[in-house]
């Protein structure tokens, strides 16, 4: 990856490309208003995997206490976006 | 000076034959959702079970070992007295003393067998493996009998949801003996103590574990370890015909084969599934796996399986084996 940070609309569509790779949902579903739980339906187990493929990409680390936080997609571009 | 003369041991070592065996009683999803808060949907998803076995106060960590033994004896059509020594990998004898290895080789008939318990908790059969092969190819034991047998609802609280529902009793056995051609290739194990914390007995009666913590590292660090197994046996990704991890998770063991299939295993690998029926056994479940795919014609003599096991510890091993 280039060491510039990337934009949200980056992370946002880096995010959607690993949720759709992780959970099979369609990349243009994962929008910044959408709960992972409720609207994605992504399990918490799910949650694990995007996050270690969210931390390979981004190059963050993403604890899984910290995870219990990010309740929507918006959440976690937010927390990349200033984490990275 | 005074030279030591050393054993000669085998070319090379290959399993001669496996077995296995659970509990009678049957215990469903349902079953438990009558004594804890949870149900048959979200254990399916989130474990994979649907079905495990749990053992009665006759089922005993010794007397699991000593049939599935038997049986693995049998299989290679071999009798106890050719059998010269007994490992038995455990983790949920809920005292030391006396271990189970000698109890359990003196009940199968094996006469004043070397004997020893091992624990590497889920990774224990691979260690065991391991650890017999080499003893085979050193001159240490002509034929061993590797055993990896739990009574894990003894150690677990019966009504604590976050691990009754994935936990259960069974044991499987191989004979480890001596080949012209290698059957068991190199080990690659390891140890993860920096994690030690996430899978513990904090009362020290009942098994307490981080769950998500130990599905991350497992889903991140095992296919790594498998691939450096294939690699030190001088294999590729391709050759796998059947991949047999822990049963720990179906979730994990689905992840573990997603990550070789990008490596280039075959989409036709045939990958263990046995915790379905069985739940996670720990040391058992990689050799009950085979035991249950090789009585269901899932798998056939002269395969190339890819074995891994992992758990608390952390510990993992992994190996490539040819199917006897
Ligand atoms: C144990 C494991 C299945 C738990 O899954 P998890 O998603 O981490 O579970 P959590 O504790 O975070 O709970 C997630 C949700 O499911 C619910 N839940 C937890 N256990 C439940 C159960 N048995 N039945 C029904 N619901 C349950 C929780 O209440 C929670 O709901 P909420 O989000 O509405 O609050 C999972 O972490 C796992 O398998 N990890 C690997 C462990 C392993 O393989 N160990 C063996 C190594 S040898």
């Amino acid at each position: 990856m280039a060491n510039a940070k990337p934009t949200e609309e980056e992370i946002l569509a880096g995010l959607a490309e690993i949720v759709e790779e992780v959970a099979g949902v369609e990349s243009d579903e994962v929008t910044a208003d959408k709960s992972f739980v409720d609207d994605l339906d992504i399990d918490s187990l799910s949650m694990v995997e995007i996050a270690v493929q969210a931390e390979d990409r981004f190059e963050v680390k993403i604890p899984d206490a910290e995870l219990a936080n990010l309740k929507t997609v918006g959440d976690a571009v937010n927390y990349v976006a200033k984490n990275v | 000076m005074t030279a030591i003369r050393l054993s000669q041991g085998a070319a090379a070592s290959r399993i001669l034959g496996i077995g296995s065996t659970q509990p009678e009683r049957v215990v469903t999803n349902d079953e438990l959702s009558t004594i804890m808060d949870t149900d048959d949907q979200w254990i399916r998803e989130r474990v994979g079970i649907r079905e495990r076995r749990f053992g009665g106060t006759e089922d005993t960590v010794v007397s699991m070992a000593v049939e599935a033994g038997s049986k693995a004896i049998a299989a290679s059509g071999l009798t106890p007295s050719d059998v010269d020594t007994v490992i038995v990998a455990n983790c949920t004898t809920t005292v030391p003393i006396p271990n189970a290895a000698a109890q359990v080789a003196d009940l199968i008939g094996i006469k004043a067998a070397g004997g020893f318990d091992l624990n590497a908790a889920c990774a224990g059969f691979c260690y065991a493996l391991a650890s017999a092969s080499d003893m085979v190819r050193a001159g240490s034991a002509t034929r061993v009998l590797v055993i990896g047998s739990e009574k894990l609802t003894d150690v677990v609280d019966p009504v604590d949801r976050s691990t009754a529902i994935i936990f259960a009793d069974g044991a499987g056995a191989a004979v480890v003996g001596p080949s012209d051609e290698p059957g068991i290739g190199p080990v690659a194990w390891g140890t993860a103590g920096d994690l030690a914390e996430t899978i513990t007995m904090p009362n020290g009666r009942h098994i307490y574990q981080e769950g998500q913590a130990v599905f991350r590292w497992a889903t991140t660090k095992i296919a790594p370890i498998a691939l450096r197994a294939l690699e030190l046996a001088g294999l590729q990704p391709s050759d796998v015909d059947i991949l047999v991890p822990h049963q720990a998770n179906l979730r994990i063991v689905e992840a573990i084969a997603k990550k070789l299939r990008q490596k280039g295993a075959r989409e036709d690998m045939v990958v263990a599934d046995d915790i379905v029926t069985s739940g996670n056994t720990s040391s058992a479940s990689i050799p009950m796996a085979m035991d249950h795919m090789r009585a269901a014609g899932r798998i056939h003599s002269g395969d190339v399986a890819l074995l891994v096991g992992f758990g608390a510890g952390l510990s993992y091993a992994g190996q490539v084996v040819i199917c006897p």
